[in-house]
């Protein structure tokens, strides 16, 4: 699934890396324990998470996820957008709860990080 | 390849500049063209090493060295040190605060992290003085 569709079916606006709608996504994470995302295989993902600090960003540097949409209408401070552009890590804001964005992105098909359903 | 050996420097309660050791290397590796599955494990558990330190331990180091047919990382802490290490490395136990856990750390998946990736892993610890963490891997593209 491309990036483009995600930020649709999330109804989210970019924040970084609207330069990069094709990025291909097959599988999401949902989680603001950085340990639970390092511990999965994080490769070509979407994370989503509630959590805005720059940690949320150099764990997805680390553990390869693709792209972070933050739910609930977070936002991080721009130093933060900076970074993630930096590693060329689009970030997304979309106004559904975690519950929501993750129900939203599995019915579109998307895996879970370990590729289950 | 000759051995190559790079240290940082880690400072407690640090957040915002935890992780770059790890980020440092990790650029680095890809620049060495290392397996990005080893690149990734090797990561994370620096990454997991380097929070540990921020958030429990005094100052502390990160040394990596790389080898052909191995790369040795050592992350070592001047903090509080860890009591009961069986009990450390279990999955969900945690000692961190309220506000390491708003920083989405303190998981109690640090430890069990580090130890999944690294094909070995040693920790000695003195209650008072510090810890000292070695994890191995080998580079088995070689």
């Amino acid at each position: 699934m491309k990036l483009s569709l995600v930020a649709e079916i999330l109804e989210a606006t970019f924040l970084c890396g609207e330069d990069r709608p094709d990025i291909e996504i097959d599988k999401a994470g949902g989680s603001d324990l950085m340990s639970d995302v390092l511990a999965a295989l994080s490769d070509h993902s979407v994370l989503l998470t509630g959590l805005t600090n720059i940690q949320a960003v150099k764990t997805a540097v680390i553990s390869g996820v693709a792209v972070i949409v933050f739910v609930r209408d977070k936002k991080p401070s721009p130093d933060i957008v900076a970074l993630a552009e930096k590693h060329g890590i689009p970030l997304l804001s979309t106004p559904c709860s975690m519950f929501l964005a993750c129900g939203r992105l599995y019915n579109a098909g998307l895996t879970g990080l370990k590729g289950t359903r | 390849m000759s051995s190559l050996k790079k240290c940082f420097n880690i400072r407690s309660r640090d957040f915002i500049h935890a992780g770059e050791a790890s980020i440092t290397v990790q650029q680095l590796l890809k620049q060495m063209r290392i397996d990005s599955a080893l690149i990734r494990r090797i990561a994370v558990c620096g990454y997991e090493g380097e929070m540990n330190v921020v958030m429990h331990g005094g100052d502390g180091r990160f040394c990596i060295e790389i080898n052909t047919e191995r790369i040795v990382l050592d992350i070592s802490d001047e903090g509080a040190g860890i009591p009961d290490i069986a009990r450390a490395m279990e999955k969900g136990y945690s000692t961190a605060s309220d506000a390491h856990r708003e920083m989405g750390f303190g998981a109690g998946m640090g430890l069990p992290n580090m130890e999944k990736n690294a094909d070995e892993m040693f920790i000695e610890s003195v209650p008072g003085c510090g810890t000292k963490v070695r994890m191995i891997f080998f580079n088995r593209s070689t």
